[in-house]
């Protein structure tokens, strides 16, 4: 008993002064929710499981998908059964073996756990099969291209069977996985500390030993932590901190381009409150987006730092179509356009979250589009009011972003398919959902794009059932002593490779 | 004054329910479904349902609040929507840190506050009262976020000397926890200094006045003494009762001070709460810090009668 607590002081302080090193300390902007891949949904949270939960596929910084814990896979003739071979030799951190049996209890789970948000992200799969211990198929209702795709994230994260036995639904208290770190603690609101698992499967590529989350949600005291060496990286940076960081010689700033969008959803058919000018006819839309100039907003708002577009996807993306032209400005055709409607100055209530930079997002709109006739109305709203009134189809027009996801479908189906989840202003057409289910069911990606041209010539050309904006990137800013970050347009943190000299 | 605690004892309860009541209903007020905000970007029909259904979202306000209120009676407060962690948890893990932040913010008002006001009322319309006024009416009238930004900005970007953020407690590191909170205490403290001193001076001068200070004067007592156990002594009723609502609202957690130095106490807790729409964790609170503040009434009360002996 002695000796033992003795070797455990003993190892405890050599881990304390080694562990000061060699601990790698990550700013966030808020404060993740429940580390359950099956429950979770923020955006902080998935930069947590970077580092904690390993998954069946990644991506990498071109988009392409990569194995992770699979070592490949393979569609079956007719697109409805993906078989997945799985890495050998992966521990789970409580030392369990990753086999296919786990990856199948995990599946299971994400489809029928009360409350799960994985569901609808992998509905489709109809049943998992364990074929051999290394290898899963899993049977499809109906072929899904995007599914791969799905398992780049939280529905591939594969959890230790004993941990779920033992913990259930509270597995997010303690989660354990098969990443490159193991969770020590956290306390709410203030850190999550990670340790250096050493059983990782890909060791090698792990060179600091802790890793702690501390969520800061001002801005200004983000980066005074990181100024004053408190932290040695922090996630979305404001672009217009960009300046003072670059002039910091000891500090870096770095950015890659997002998956997600910001824009303009238009209540076109949801309740009353679709019956203006703006809802009804697809020519003051066109007049709107004429009287915008995205590059502008960019310029004024974002100090040039992010990228405007008029697509559901960034220029980075393979699925970017690049012969989808972006509008000028045009303030004389904007004009001639609304007298054709009937409208020369449409009333729009536009509703914006009301954050600093989105309210002036909404003011440099207001000041356009007055050129061409328009009296914009901001409604500053506070996020969650915002999110509901949307759901409800209680506003005109709303400034909202999407943080995006690797396969396109993430990024447009429930958005523009009649009866997608998140199509809050119902845009409806059947050919535009016949289209956005075909580009579901093929594989091939130069087929998938010809057809989501067709859908841009419908959903924005002729209806601007919404209207995009820009793209955000991803701005980090480390230290300098900070190397090896990867820039995966997912805007994860992932600890592979990365380095502190 | 056994009588007359039991009395004020009785009269908590009725107080401690009727907030209950309040903070249940004004929070029903809030535009936003919990379950919504919750989702996110992951908004699928069949998972809100099952939220709806597992905090009992779908039922109505008076069943809620009778759940809600049963748990509480039985110590239960229920569990955090966002992080899955029950409610009474979160409090007791910040509870500490607000005890701390509190006692140490107050401790910094009293050491700046008390004395600054004895000072401006011994010396009044000299310096130093125009001085201590001066200080007084910054300290009241500086926002505390931008005081404590400013700090960060000084004594942690270019002097380095303070941690800029984030909170270690007493138990893991004494000096790393003293040096985590002596920012946002002096933060805190210094706008409840400039309303102490203010009391204080104004309770002073009218005790200065009195006829039993001339006489302990003419008795050939050191000015000293004259002050401070005569005067003082006499003054602090007042003082007492302002510095127990203090300490309190200090204890209800300092919203914008936690936020900006991200200490994990009470006010970020709430704060976040009401953003997420976290409804039990804003009720466990509430109900925390209504019982706090209606103890230390009383214990205010205790104190008066302890001063002044002609109230016993």
């Amino acid at each position: 008993m002695r000796t033992g607590s003795c070797a455990a002081i003993a190892a405890a302080l050599l881990f304390a002064s080694a562990a000061s090193a060699q601990t790698l300390r990550i700013g966030l902007r808020e404060d993740p929710d429940v580390l359950d891949p099956t429950l979770a949904r923020t955006y902080v949270g998935r930069i947590v499981f970077a580092s904690l939960c390993d998954k069946l596929f990644d991506i990498d910084e071109q988009l392409r998908i990569v194995p992770q814990l699979a070592t490949g896979h393979e569609w079956s003739a007719d697109n409805k059964a993906l078989t997945i071979r799985l890495r050998p030799g992966v521990r789970f951190h409580d030392g369990e073996v990753l086999d296919a049996e786990a990856v199948k209890l995990s599946i299971d789970r994400h489809l029928t756990l009360q409350g799960s948000f994985r569901r609808s992200e992998i509905n489709v799969v109809q049943s998992v099969v364990v074929v051999d211990p290394l290898t899963v198929r899993l049977d499809l209702s109906v072929p899904f291209a995007p599914l791969i795709a799905q398992l780049t994230d939280r529905a591939g994260m594969v959890m230790s069977p004993k941990a779920l036995r033992e913990a259930g639904a509270q597995f997010g208290s303690r989660p354990v996985c098969a990443g490159p770190f193991r969770f020590a603690e956290r306390v709410a609101q203030d850190r999550i500390v990670l340790e250096r698992f050493e059983g990782y499967w890909d060791r090698a590529s792990i060179h600091v030993e802790k890793v702690v989350f501390q969520p800061i949600q001002d801005t200004t005291v983000l980066l005074a932590n990181l100024q004053a060496g408190q932290l040695d990286l922090v996630e979305r940076v404001n672009p217009t901190d960009g300046a003072a960081i670059r002039r910091d010689r000891r500090l870096r700033l770095v950015g890659g381009d997002e998956l997600g969008y910001n824009g303009l959803t238009i209540n076109v058919g949801n309740g009353e409150r679709a019956k203006t000018p703006l809802g009804q006819s697809a020519r003051v839309r066109e007049a709107l987006e004429l009287s915008i100039d995205r590059e502008v907003i960019n310029q004024v708002v974002y100090a040039g730092e992010f990228v405007a577009s008029p697509q559901w996807v960034p220029p980075t993306s393979p699925f970017f179509l690049k012969d989808l032209p972006m509008p000028a400005r045009d303030v004389a055709r904007a004009r001639r356009l609304l007298a054709e409607a009937g409208t020369p100055s449409p009333v729009v209530n536009l509703m914006i979250p009301n954050n600093p930079d989105l309210r002036q997002v909404g003011e440099v709109i207001q000041s356009m589009a007055r050129e061409a006739g328009f009296d914009i109305r901001l409604q500053a709203t506070e996020f969650a009011s915002a999110l509901q009134a949307a759901a409800r189809g209680d506003f005109e027009a709303f400034l909202v972003g999407w943080s995006g996801r690797s396969d396109p479908d993430g990024n447009i189906y429930s958005f523009a398919s009649c009866k997608g989840g998140q199509n809050d202003g119902r845009y409806c057409d059947a050919e535009v959902d016949r289209l956005l289910d075909e580009a579901r069911a093929v594989p091939d990606a130069a087929q998938r794009i010809a057809i989501y041209r067709k859908v841009a010539a419908l959903y924005l050309e002729r209806d601007r059932g919404r209207i995009y904006l820009w793209h955000r990137k991803n701005l980090f800013a480390h230290s300098a002593r900070l190397q090896g970050l990867r820039l995966v347009p997912d805007g994860l943190i992932r600890p592979q490779g990365v380095r502190l000299q | 004054m056994l009588t007359f605690l039991a009395r004020r004892l009785a009269q908590v309860v009725p107080t401690l329910f009727f907030v209950s009541i309040l903070i249940f209903c004004l929070q029903q007020l809030l535009p936003g479904d919990p379950a919504l905000v919750l989702a996110g970007e992951e908004r699928d029909e069949q998972a809100l349902a099952e939220i709806r259904a597992r905090y009992r979202l779908d039922q109505p306000l008076p069943v809620q609040y009778l759940y809600w209120l049963g748990g509480v009676l039985q110590g239960d407060f229920g569990e955090s929507m966002r992080i899955q962690r029950p409610v009474a948890e979160l409090v007791l893990e910040k509870l500490p840190v607000t005890l701390q932040l509190g006692t140490m913010a107050f401790l910094v008002a009293c050491l700046i506050g008390i004395p600054a006001g004895v000072v401006a009322a011994v010396k009044k319309d000299r310096a130093w009262d125009w001085i201590a006024n001066g200080v007084a009416l910054w300290g009241l009238s500086t926002p505390n976020f931008w005081l404590g930004i400013m700090m960060i900005l000084f004594f942690s970007v270019e002097l380095g000397w303070l941690p800029p953020s984030g909170y270690t407690s007493l138990r893991e590191d004494f000096w790393q926890s003293i040096k985590t909170t002596i920012m946002p205490a002096f933060v805190l403290g210094n706008a409840i200094a400039a309303v102490l001193m203010r009391h204080t001076r104004s309770a002073m001068l009218q005790v200065l006045g009195q006829d039993y200070v001339r006489t302990a004067r003419a008795k050939g007592l050191a000015e000293k003494v004259v002050v401070v156990k005569h005067a003082l002594r006499n003054a602090a009723v007042p003082i007492v009762t302002l510095g127990a609502l203090e300490f309190g609202q200090l204890l209800s957690g300092a919203v914008l001070t936690e936020q900006v130095f991200t200490i994990p106490g009470f006010g970020k807790l709430i704060v976040d709460a009401v953003f997420n729409r976290d409804y039990l964790v804003v009720q466990g609170v509430v109900l925390v810090t209504a019982t706090v503040y209606v103890s230390l009434n009383l214990l205010a009360d205790v104190a008066y009668i302890l001063l002044n002996p002609r109230l016993r």
